[in-house]
């Protein structure tokens, strides 16, 4: 008795220790690893050719560091490539898909938080009717739809400006931003919105003081889907404008692309950089929301 | 005097199913009316008729002498209890009082002097600065209440407001509703499924299933002398015992397998001589004895024995039907007694196994 009283005092105790070498631990972070690299090895080579001069770019080692630092190519992509017979390089195409983008994200995220919001709680004769069409709408392949539209918007007399690229943009988020907040908000407790109407609160006073205060997450993810989604779009940008107007998408297009003279490896390099910073930077601000909404909004089909 | 409530005629249909069929009810000014039922009888469904959150197909609803049936539910003079709470989240304690208020356009100065009156009645003072999330469940459903209360209305409307709460805090609160209405007087209809609470608080519980209230009348009456079949073995906690046999000698005797069963002394209608009869007889109206007694006696002997704390309950088997009887905790026999029961006729109800309905 005494023996296996003193192996109780003595045998192991506690949290139990772990090893920080384990098979699983080797096997975790190698592949994690691996992935890593093999992800961020095309961005670690156009930072570095977008950093290099011409001639030490011809020596044609893509994965050296640069000998000599030059910022030439950046200032180059940014205000002095040419396209056609403009030469203020990617600014242009900069400040055009700013002002393509905001309008288009403010007026598709408002526009749609109230569709979500008027689906779920405000359910009209028809309302389901209404939202499987809607839904039906994004598996319709856009490139159907562009000819129509370029008539439409001839005809309503905005084709080529900016404003008719942010009309097509706001039209083309609506199904799935619609389906993001009406799930969100179908999973806010339904006595919720009762208790509000019992206060008197009405469609707007309910959206505005209660729904919107309790729905930050989903508005981020909405915002950060719309924000890449425009940005990034280079075929309706392509379509819809002129090359006055042409978002930056098709500007890095035109850039990289131009045939005439010598390819400037390091400055198109530099272009595509510039023209993604702003995805990443929202990307970057806002990761933690983002995943915190897409899971909220994802519970409920 | 007016009611406070009516309802009349009141059906609901969602599409071709019919959720409530024709209902009729009066509530008295000050009364405390508990609508009982299982999940999916419609309860909550008419409450939220009577709130206005639901548009009703047929009918009409009055409310303090108004016809209300097609009021917006701010407008219909109620205040409302839900069963999550239904809390504003982003709002302090206060905001979420204040809310209604700010919506009807209340001057702020009577805003603050209602929720000083509704904390002090709710004991909810310390608690005006918090968000909702920084209090308990007990502390959210008083808060809830205060909701309600500070609309200064005539009527109270509660969605099972105790559900989500533990069987403790549970009675704590319900002694709190039950002395609120005594202190305010207001009429409140309170939506449950459970019938401790409904026995308890109501003045009149009206009994629902299938979107029918089956019986309106006092919680003591409901329990001795249910009208049907359901509402005998929805109340009762063990449910009552229903022994199936036939009614004989122009209805004065009911035979129970071998048993005959003097009815003398039972209240209720004509008996007559009935084929399918069903005597239903709650496990306190029984009494068990090891020795043969006088007059009618069932034999039945002892299956389990469950000690309840207070008294105890014995399962028996009776002519191959299962039974239950409470005893006293000194009354307590081993499985497999040989027992014979005696009833009390008077507080037994009699049912037609047809009809369902008590002779």
């Amino acid at each position: 008795m005494a023996d296996t009283s003193m192996n109780a005092m003595t045998g192991p105790r506690g949290a139990k220790p772990k090893k920080a070498m384990n098979p699983r631990n080797i096997m975790l972070y190698g592949i994690l690893i691996l992935v890593c690299v093999y992800y961020l090895l095309p961005l670690y080579v156009m930072v570095m050719t977008s950093l290099k001069g011409m001639p030490e770019v011809r020596l044609g080692n893509i994965f050296a560091p640069p000998v000599e630092i030059t910022f030439q190519p950046w200032v180059k992509a940014w205000s002095e490539a040419c396209t056609g017979l403009n030469c203020d390089g990617l600014s242009r195409g900069f400040w055009n898909s700013v002002l393509i983008t905001v309008p288009s994200v403010i007026v598709s995220i408002a526009i749609a938080s109230v569709n979500g919001y008027a689906l779920i709680n405000w359910k009209f004769k028809g309302s389901d009717v209404f939202f499987t069409i809607l839904i039906f709408g994004s598996f319709i392949p856009y490139q159907i739809m562009l000819y129509p539209i370029v008539i439409l918007l001839r005809e309503a007399g905005i084709y080529g400006t900016l404003w008719g690229l942010i009309v097509v943009h706001t039209i083309f988020g609506m199904p799935i931003l619609t389906l993001l907040f009406r799930n969100y908000f179908s999973s806010i407790p339904e006595e919720l919105f009762k208790a509000a109407r019992v206060d008197g609160a009405g469609f707007w006073g309910i959206y505005f003081r209660i729904m919107l205060p309790m729905s930050l997450p989903i508005f981020v993810v909405a915002l950060i889907l719309q924000v890449t989604g425009i940005w990034n779009d280079f075929l309706f940008g392509v379509v819809f404008t002129k090359p006055d107007l042409y978002p930056m998408t098709v500007q890095l297009n035109n850039i990289v692309n131009s045939v005439q003279g010598v390819k400037e490896y390091n400055v198109n390099m530099a272009a595509t950089v510039l023209t993604g910073l702003v995805p990443l930077v929202v990307y970057f601000v806002s990761g933690k929301l983002f995943v915190r909404g897409i899971a909220a909004g994802a519970v409920k089909g | 005097m007016v009611n406070s409530i009516e309802v009349k005629d009141l059906t609901l249909n969602f599409g071709s199913v019919s959720v409530l069929k024709n209902m009729n009810i009066d509530v008295a000014e000050g009364e405390f009316v508990v609508l009982l039922g299982p999940s999916g009888c419609g309860k909550s469904t008419l409450l939220n008729c009577l709130a206005g959150l639901l548009d009703i197909t047929d009918g009409q609803i009055w409310i303090k002498g108004k016809n209300v049936t097609w009021s917006e539910p701010s407008e219909r003079g109620i205040g409302m209890v839900f069963q999550s709470y239904a809390l504003y989240p982003q709002m302090t304690v206060r905001g979420n009082l204040s809310f209604g208020l700010k919506n009807a356009k209340v001057p702020q100065p009577e805003i603050d002097k209602r929720i000083a009156r509704a904390a002090e009645i709710l004991q909810i003072q310390p608690l005006l600065d918090r968000k909702p999330a920084a209090l308990s469940g007990g502390q959210r459903q008083r808060v809830a209440i205060g909701r309600a209360l500070v609309r200064d209305v005539d009527v109270f409307l509660f969605d099972e407001p105790l559900s989500n709460l533990d069987a403790k805090l549970r009675s704590e609160l319900r002694v709190e509703i039950k002395r609120l209405h005594n202190a305010l007087g207001n009429t409140m209809v309170y939506v449950t499924h459970d019938q401790i609470e409904a026995l308890t608080l109501a003045d009149r519980i009206a009994v629902m299933k299938g979107g029918v209230i089956q019986q309106l009348a006092a919680p003591l009456e409901i329990y001795n002398r249910p009208s049907n079949l359901f509402v005998a073995g929805f109340l009762g906690s063990p449910s009552m015992n229903f022994l199936k046999g036939r009614t004989i000698d122009n209805g004065r005797a009911f035979q129970f397998g071998s048993t005959r069963i003097d009815l003398a002394g039972y209240e209720g209608g004509a008996v007559l001589e009935r084929d399918d009869a069903i005597l239903g007889v709650r496990p306190e109206h029984i009494t068990v004895s090891t020795v043969p007694v006088s007059g009618p006696s069932i034999p039945a002997e002892v299956e389990i024995d469950e000690h309840l704390g207070a008294d105890s309950l014995l399962w028996l088997k009776a002519e191959g039907t299962n039974m239950s009887v409470r005893v006293p905790v000194e009354g307590r026999l081993p499985a497999g007694t040989k027992v014979h029961l005696g009833l009390d006729i008077p507080k037994a109800s009699l049912f037609d196994s047809k009809t369902e309905q008590r002779i």
